[in-house]
């Protein structure tokens, strides 16, 4: 494919935002900011129990309440079968959506969804609430994953035998699957071994932590049509998702993606959505569904927590000789942990002959966990990277040194199956080590950690219309909602292709009915694979435009080339022709075969991995065990930056969501399975004076499968903070803390135990 | 559905008679930031919600015989920009000050802080350590009460169904006298007190401690007054030994609990440290 | 339950409005006034999306009733903007991408507003601190923190 062109006048710049002036005068509608005439207000009663059968559900009194529509419960919906579908980077399936979306026969965490309403206010809504009688029989619960692995653990699932073990289990357990990734002999590679350290790791339960809370408004005609109004990070999902959960034709549902409010991976499945529409449905009026806080901690997908343990061999040169791991990760309520991805991640980064890597995924009674940026990766890797900053302080060679002797190249089998192309690890080492931060003094109780992180990317199908105005502006529509500000690069995208001012490119975020199907915002694969058809679709305009400056000038369209902006002669024989612009053949359209326009619809394939290394300084308070992030350097191999500045954004909040993950988020329950701490107050993420400045560094190694190098960069940078995070107190107070978060009592005890 | 009612007076005599009416069903709004919190939880249910910011002698600092009397609803915003207590009582604000975040600032006071009752309120042990009276108005007229008899467990105070806390009152200072409030939260700001120490002392001529108050927050189900802390300081020159045998009066005092925001091993521990520290900052302000 | 009758000023402008003596100021502004810039992020003023300045103070509106805007002025998002011009902090931000998903935007300008209305020269610890309140999950601050100081700079240079 074509190769990254030198001169480029809008790639590399950080042009305002499309959506910008709306978002700082409030004008920007996010998902809770429509209304309808006529809305009525949804609410959902969730349970209070982590795991209990249902006995009976009442509705009766809640439905005679006056100004209440609608109630529903599970009975509202078509049973489904077990299918499993993909979505994301995880898979979905289907009777456990269902199940996850409304109750049915047992609730399976505290908050899990059994019944709604919809009624004429908030306070009737709470009313109705209050007079729904639920019958539960409370049952043992199990939260922890390898509590949740004991024999004589409680099930979750009757029907759950664990797959991946040969032959299948007859009894029933927590273990939905095994996952196995194994290449060479890892038993032979530690036989060459000089040094080998093994450890085990636990991580707590985190939550994406998105500000806005999930919102849907819908609305049902009579004739089986519906309108749905959502903050999602694919539309197309939700359509398909609610199309099957009510039975409908998906054509007939029409939903139409507001500005979200954050999603990290937590906003690609359904929570409200269903439950809105059917409330629509049942009562003939517009339904509005948003969730509290509350409801959002206990009740939306927050990722695993894991039990993990890495053993790693190397010999006294510093070449790693082989890799095992063994990883617990919690599923929730419903099978689907990231643990595959998990699985794959560990090593990736590194050119290992012998790895051997043993997965599992857990149901525990917790909600179902949902994608979370470069899901399952930052637990793995947190493992990996921390036992490599043990092997390179036992063997005195310098972190990134260990790295940079081990680093996967171009050509090196990635242990989970492909052979790497083209990619960057190496400069992001070296960047690091070239960086100020690397070599700047250290004080008392200070210490620096370096991690790095490795991510696929993913690409996936994607459309793009590209529509010429009569006046030469553009609008541009594709199916990916905005969440990094991919507006923008699309527009920058669109203007370099064609040669014009970015400033005449609209792009929109177009809903179901308005565009092909385009797979969810995600797998950071927007700007890589939106952007590919977008660019497909930019270089069909600028043909057509050719072709049309050929009819104008009644020549050969082999004797017209397109350049900067405007249709010119080939040459001097081509006839004396004045150049015309977009504008002026856009005017002439009608005259000249109709509109301009273009329609690209692809699978993008051919995404690039992205990989980042991390340089953090930590304080510690001996006294108190507090942790302070002093510094904080985030160098990552992006391809090619679209928009620079929205690369350095992306980059700065995965690293900020990653030294949380690091420091002070968790998920607490109490003894009976009820989540303790469902707030931003007791749920903690970090504050602005929490952080330092992140510095960023974009190295950039083209990916060669897209026309201007795009790796995706949304996920790789909250995978190495942990780890650089935990190494850093290592090397400031010399304690190797295992588990997550590396809160001040944690850090505490270790010091006072002398660990 | 509870019917519920909202009023302002603007006396507290007013505001005594519609609490009196309301017979223990209503509710007191200053700043509003546990209260309505509460409200939205369901954890209470009143028929009637008293707005108290109308009220002149509950928003207004006075100064009084070198000391100030502050209205229980003054907000933390308020009381931040006072210069004289600022001066004075730099603890005091400093504790007032640390509660929530800016926003939380612009409305939480005193009164509300230590009417709601919480082990882990963070002006309280400040306002302990300096031994604040408050103005307590009832059916009955008028009383005072020491702010350190106010809290007697957690979500529970000593004030009679009917009444309400009206101001406090932070006694002129004698020279060479600084107080001190510090707290561990696990991040920077917006955490509830993992612990919290307030010290108020004063010193002579020579750097010898003549007076010193130590209280405690969120390590017991109310604030603790620490007196074998005070006792450590006074006489010493706050050296190493009387620091050391403060932080094991701090740490043998406490009785907290395991929850979600510390173990007992850890708020023990810390409590001590807490002391320790803010006494040095409240000997440097003594010291001028 | 009676509805309360209140009569107050919102961003410049006289209004009236009916609530519920529960309702907070935020859901009047969003649910009975259509000024859905101010976003409730958590309901329990730990978040700040919801801040405004409630006669002359930053506050979360989340934790103010309705019913206390009385003869009170009150300042949302939508009234930051002057006609056609934006603030400069709006601007600011705008063009040092202190924005992404947006959601915690119209809180954090409301919040600067107020400190540099207060604190024309910050430091870059007294932005942080007094930004506190108000999370963001998207950019790690880094670009909310240098727009900021870089507008508050800016700012003092126009009045110099």
């Amino acid at each position: 494919m074509t190769s990254v062109t030198t001169e480029l006048k809008w790639v590399g710049k950080s042009p305002i935002r499309p959506d910008g002036a709306d978002k700082v005068t409030g004008r920007a509608k996010f998902g809770a900011d429509l209304m309808l005439p006529g809305m009525l207000v949804g609410k959902v009663l969730r349970s209070p129990h982590a795991h209990a059968a249902i006995k009976s559900i009442d509705t009766t009194k809640a439905e005679a309440l006056p100004g209440v529509k609608a109630v529903m419960t599970a009975a509202d919906i078509e049973p489904m079968s077990s299918e499993w579908v993909p979505a994301g980077e995880l898979q979905l399936n289907y009777r456990d959506l269902s199940n996850n979306i409304m109750a049915s026969g047992k609730v399976l965490y505290d908050g899990h969804a059994v019944a709604a309403v919809a009624a004429t206010s908030a306070a009737i809504a709470d009313a109705a609430l209050q007079l729904i009688v639920v019958d539960y029989e409370v049952l043992p619960h199990v939260i922890d994953v390898e509590e949740a692995m004991e024999p004589d653990a409680p099930i979750l699932h009757d029907d759950m035998f664990t797959q991946g073990v040969t032959p299948t289990p007859d009894k029933p357990s927590n273990v939905f699957k095994e996952v196995d990734i194994a290449v060479g002999d890892v038993d032979a590679g530690f036989a060459k071994a000089d040094l080998i350290i093994e450890r085990s790791f636990k991580t707590a339960p985190v939550h994406q932590g998105y500000l806005e809370p999930h919102a849907a408004v819908a609305s049902f005609a009579e004739d089986g049509q519906a309108e749905l109004w959502c903050c999602t990070q694919g539309h197309f999902s939700v359509r398909a998702y609610c199309a099957k959960l009510l039975g409908m034709d998906i054509s007939d549902l029409r939903v139409t993606a507001s500005e979200i409010g954050g999603g990290f991976g937590g906003k690609t499945t359904v929570y409200l959505e269903p439950v809105a529409l059917l409330l629509s449905r049942k009562s003939g009026r517009p339904v509005r569904a948003v969730m509290t806080r509350e409801d959002v901690f206990r009740a939306s997908g927050p990722t695993s927590g894991a039990a993990t343990w890495v053993k790693v061999g190397v010999t006294k040169d510093g070449k790693i000789v082989a890799g095992q791991a063994v990883l617990k990760y919690q599923a929730g309520a419903f099978a689907g942990s990231p643990i595959q991805p998990g699985c794959m991640c560990a090593f990736a980064p590194y050119d290992i002959e012998n790895v051997k890597v043993k997965g599992y995924d857990v149901v525990t009674n917790r909600p179902k966990v949902a994608a979370y940026r470069a899901p399952g990766a930052p637990i793995s890797e947190h493992a990996v990277e921390s036992v490599l900053d043990e092997i390179s302080k036992k063997l005195g060679i310098d972190p990134l040194e260990l790295r940079e002797r081990n680093a996967a190249k171009e050509g090196t089998n990635a242990a989970y199956g492909p052979k790497f192309g083209v990619i960057g690890f190496a400069d992001t080492l070296a960047a690091a080590k070239a960086h100020p931060h690397y070599s700047a003094p250290l004080g008392p109780n200070q210490g620096r950690g370096v991690a790095s992180g490795f991510w696929f990317n993913i690409g996936g199908e994607s459309c793009a219309t590209l529509n010429v105005a009569e006046d030469g502006t553009l609008v541009l529509a594709t199916g990916s909602p905005d969440i990094g500000g991919s507006r923008a690069s699309m527009a920058i995208m669109a203007a370099e292709t064609i040669g014009m001012d970015v400033a005449d490119v609209r792009t929109i975020v177009a809903d179901t009915a308005s565009i092909g199907y385009t797979f969810l915002t995600g797998g950071s694969r927007v700007t890589f694979a939106t952007g590919m058809a977008v660019i497909e679709a930019s270089k069909q305009v600028t043909e057509t435009l050719r072709e049309r400056a050929a009819k104008i000038w009644d020549i050969s369209v082999d004797a017209v080339v397109w350049e900067d902006g405007h249709a010119k002669p080939a040459g001097a024989n081509a006839g004396e022709f004045e150049p015309l612009s977009l504008g002026e053949i856009a005017a002439q359209a009608g005259k000249t075969g109709g509109p301009i326009s273009a329609n690209v619809a692809l699978n993008a394939e051919g995404a690039g991995p992205g990989f980042g290394t991390h340089i953090c300084d930590v304080e510690v308070d001996r006294e108190t065990g507090a942790v302070k992030v002093l510094r904080y350097t985030a160098v990552q191999d992006c391809g090619k930056a679209i928009h620079k500045a929205y690369v350095e954004g992306q980059i700065q909040g995965g690293a900020a969501q990653g030294i949380g993950w690091a420091l002070n988020e968790e998920y607490i329950y109490n003894k009976e399975g009820r989540l303790d701490n469902a707030g931003f107050l007791d749920y903690r993420i970090p504050v602005a004076s929490d952080l330092p400045m992140i510095d960023t560094v974009i190295v950039e190694v083209a990916n060669p499968n897209h026309p201007y190098g795009v790796r995706g960069v949304g996920e790789v940078p909250i995978i190495p903070p942990m780890a650089a995070v935990a190494n850093a107190i290592d090397s400031a107070i010399g304690i190797r803390m295992t588990e997550l978060p590396m809160s001040p009592p944690k850090v505490l005890a270790a010091l006072d135990n002398g660990s | 559905m509870n019917a519920l009612t909202y009023e302002s007076p603007d006396s507290v005599d007013e505001a005594v008679k519609l609490l009196a009416a309301a017979d223990g069903n209503a509710k007191l709004l200053a700043g509003g930031t546990d209260l309505l919190v509460q409200l939205r939880m369901g954890m209470i249910t009143p028929s009637l919600i008293i707005d108290v910011k109308k009220i002149s002698e509950t928003t207004v600092v006075k100064e009084v015989n070198g000391g100030y009397r502050v209205g229980a609803a003054v907000s933390g915003a308020v009381l931040g920009e006072h210069e004289g207590m600022k001066s004075a009582w730099p603890g005091v604000v400093e504790a007032l000050e640390l509660i929530g975040s800016t926003q939380i600032q612009g409305r939480a006071s005193m009164g509300g802080n230590l009417c709601n009752g919480s082990p882990a309120a963070d002006a309280v042990p400040a306002m302990i350590a300096a031994d604040a009276i408050c103005t307590i108005a009832g059916p009955n007229g008028r009383r005072e009460a020491r702010v350190e008899d106010i809290v007697i467990g957690p979500g529970v105070t000593s004030l009679e169904t009917g009444e309400m806390v009206v101001d406090f009152l932070f006694p002129a200072r004698p020279a060479r006298s600084g107080d001190a409030y510090l707290r561990f939260i696990p991040r920077t700001e917006m955490d509830i007190a993992v612990v919290g120490a307030g010290v108020s002392l004063t010193l002579d001529e020579a750097g010898v401690c003549t007076a010193a108050r130590l209280a405690l927050g969120a390590v017991a189900a109310t604030q603790l007054v620490v007196e074998d802390g005070a006792a450590a300081l006074i006489g010493s020159t706050l050296d190493d030994a009387a620091m050391a045998k403060l932080d094991a009066a701090a740490r043998a005092a406490c009785r907290p609990i395991d929850d979600k925001r510390g173990t007992i091993e850890y708020r023990t521990k810390v409590a001590g440290v807490l002391a320790r520290r803010a006494t040095k900052i409240a000997q440097q302000r003594a010291e001028g | 339950m009676a509805k309360i009758h209140v009569t107050t000023t919102i961003n410049g402008e006289p209004t009236e409005f009916l609530c519920e003596p529960q309702q907070t100021l935020l859901d009047v502004l969003r649910d009975e006034l259509r000024l859905t810039g101010s976003k409730e992020g958590c309901g329990t003023g730990d978040c700040g999306a919801c801040s405004v300045i409630l006669d002359g103070r930053l506050v979360c509106s989340c934790l103010a009733l309705g019913a206390e805007a009385e003869g009170q002025e009150v300042e949302t998002i939508e009234g930051m903007a002057d006609g056609d011009n934006f603030h400069p902090l709006q601007q600011k931000f705008l063009e040092g991408a202190a924005l992404q998903c947006g959601i915690c935007t119209p809180g954090f300008l409301i919040a600067a507003k107020s400190l540099l209305e207060r604190n024309p020269d910050p430091s870059e610890t007294e932005v942080r601190y007094w930004l506190a309140g108000n999370l963001c999950r998207c950019t790690g601050y880094d670009k909310i923190i240098r727009a900021v100081l870089e507008c508050a700079a800016d700012m003092r240079g126009n009045q110099a």
